[in-house]
């Protein structure tokens, strides 16, 4: 045996290729956040529909088809569904006040799209359940030289706004049910709006008032940088399918 | 140092000095905080399950800040961080031993020394995960200075990662439960000499100056043999 300073590992001749490994992941990490929204995109498209059907229970474990949750505020706020008042005022015949009560009375509408949130995630068949926006309006009754809503959060920072005539489609609900159970907090409840054919950050969560302007004012996301008219596929330099 | 004597008739080797363990712990503390606070934030069904959003999203966000500090003292600190140092550089260096190692058909005849070469690359792929999802992990934190593309580029590389780092964690700790002397090594820094020459009989020749001849095999015969790890 030859001898050996128990001090000194033997001097390693091998090659460096830890370094190379560490390397080599960093690169790939790189990589990944400069072209992982594309990777991502077609992921949700071929990968997501399949993992979405998936009984297993795993598919929930990958990262695809799911919420992300997203607060502009430190926490999620949160308010009790039988404390919750929906304000409606501005440029209209009489301001009203809607408890969670009132809009569970008013004629409900269901609606199931996909979910296209502008940073890239897609959440397929989603259910919903409202009341149209327009029937809200309309119990207030809007003024001739109404031309926009602007919309506020009970989180004291969130809001956006809609064209009236965006805001009376078909398709943009005042919504309380998600999924067939009532609106989590996490997700915007007890009541938020829900714009289908846009991305995500147009559906306003913890809707607080609706206010009938005449001009559509830029919201939160929109002071920061993104498209006032947010149709899904059509706007913020995206093609997604859309909703 | 060590808190537990060895059985008289088996001698120990010092394998793992204090300011490793003290690493090795922390970084596993706070990897485990990270891996259960993340799975609470983003797998679905654990997320309903434990609710309390905010507490975790903190606790997630804090605990990977201090992360890379355990890491980085046992690289800076001059004296005390020396066997650390010491130890990365072996764990970088592969060698025609670890190669034998890693292919199955020669796998039983390597002689590994004092780490193999999963270990090794173990090593290296958590050095390089904690670095990705630590970077990462800020980006998300702060994502106003990042664009769109960028952000999402992050969210993919993070959620991927993370699942990588999960499979790696679960593998070393399935693989160090089935290894009663080697998790006593990063517990009480000591290991039996029997069991150093069986499953890394290159360093126990480094550090007894002693042949280990596997063939030879059975329990040690030199309790009268030295002790004492690199230090």
């Amino acid at each position: 045996m030859e001898p050996v300073t128990p001090s000194q590992p033997e001097r390693a001749p091998g090659t460096p290729v830890g370094r190379r490994v560490v390397l080599g992941l960093l690169g790939a990490g790189v990589l990944g956040v400069l072209t992982g929204a594309r990777i991502q995109d077609f992921l949700e498209r071929t990968v997501g529909p399949i993992v979405a059907k998936d009984g297993t229970g795993l598919g929930a474990l990958l990262p695809f088809g799911r919420f992300r949750f997203y607060t502009v505020t430190g926490s999620f706020p949160s308010r009790r569904a039988d404390e919750y008042h929906l304000r409606v005022r501005g440029l209209v015949d009489a301001p009203v006040e809607l408890s969670y009560a009132d809009l569970r009375a008013m004629e409900p509408t269901a609606l199931t799209r996909d979910f296209q949130c502008v940073t890239g995630w897609r959440v397929s068949d989603v259910q919903w359940r409202g009341v149209r926006l327009a029937d809200v309006l309309d119990r207030a009754g809007v003024a001739a030289t109404a031309r926009a809503v602007r919309f506020t959060s009970f989180d004291g920072a969130y809001a956006e706004s809609l064209t009236l005539e965006q805001a009376r489609r078909r398709d943009v609900l005042v919504a309380y049910e998600l999924q067939g159970a009532p609106l989590s907090s996490a997700h915007g409840g007890p009541v938020r709006l829900f714009v289908a054919p846009m991305y995500g950050y147009k559906s306003l969560k913890w809707l607080d008032t609706i206010e009938v302007v005449d001009e559509v004012v830029p919201g939160y996301w929109e002071n920061r940088g993104y498209d006032v008219d947010a149709w899904v596929g059509r706007s913020n330099s995206r093609d997604d399918e859309a909703t | 140092m060590t808190t537990a004597a060895a059985p008289a008739t088996v001698h120990a080797l010092d394998r793992f000095d204090r300011t490793e363990r003290v690493v090795h712990w922390c970084t596993a503390a706070l990897g485990l905080m990270l891996l259960a606070t993340g799975a609470a934030l983003y797998a679905g069904p654990v997320s309903t399950l434990v609710g309390r959003r905010e507490l975790v999203r903190t606790v997630h966000v804090y605990a990977g800040i201090l992360l890379p500090i355990p890491v980085a003292l046992g690289l800076l600190l001059p004296r005390r961080g020396r066997a650390f140092r010491t130890d990365v550089q072996e764990l970088n260096r592969f060698d025609d031993d670890d190669r034998r190692w890693l292919r199955r058909r020669t796998h039983s005849r390597s002689r590994p020394a004092k780490f193999n070469a999963g270990q090794k690359l173990n090593a290296a792929f958590l050095a390089a995960a904690g670095l990705v999802m630590f970077a990462t992990g800020l980006m998300l934190r702060f994502p106003e200075h990042f664009a769109v593309d960028i952000r999402t580029g992050a969210t993919f590389v993070h959620d991927w990662f993370a699942i990588g780092v999960a499979l790696a964690v679960t593998g070393h700790i399935v693989f160090a439960l089935r290894d009663p002397d080697a998790l006593a090594g990063m517990w009480r820094g000591r290991v039996s000499a029997a069991w150093a020459r069986h499953t890394h009989p290159r360093w126990y020749e480094r550090v007894t100056g002693r042949p280990a001849d596997r063939l030879a095999g059975g329990p040690d015969e030199n309790p009268s043999g030295r002790g004492g790890g690199p230090r």
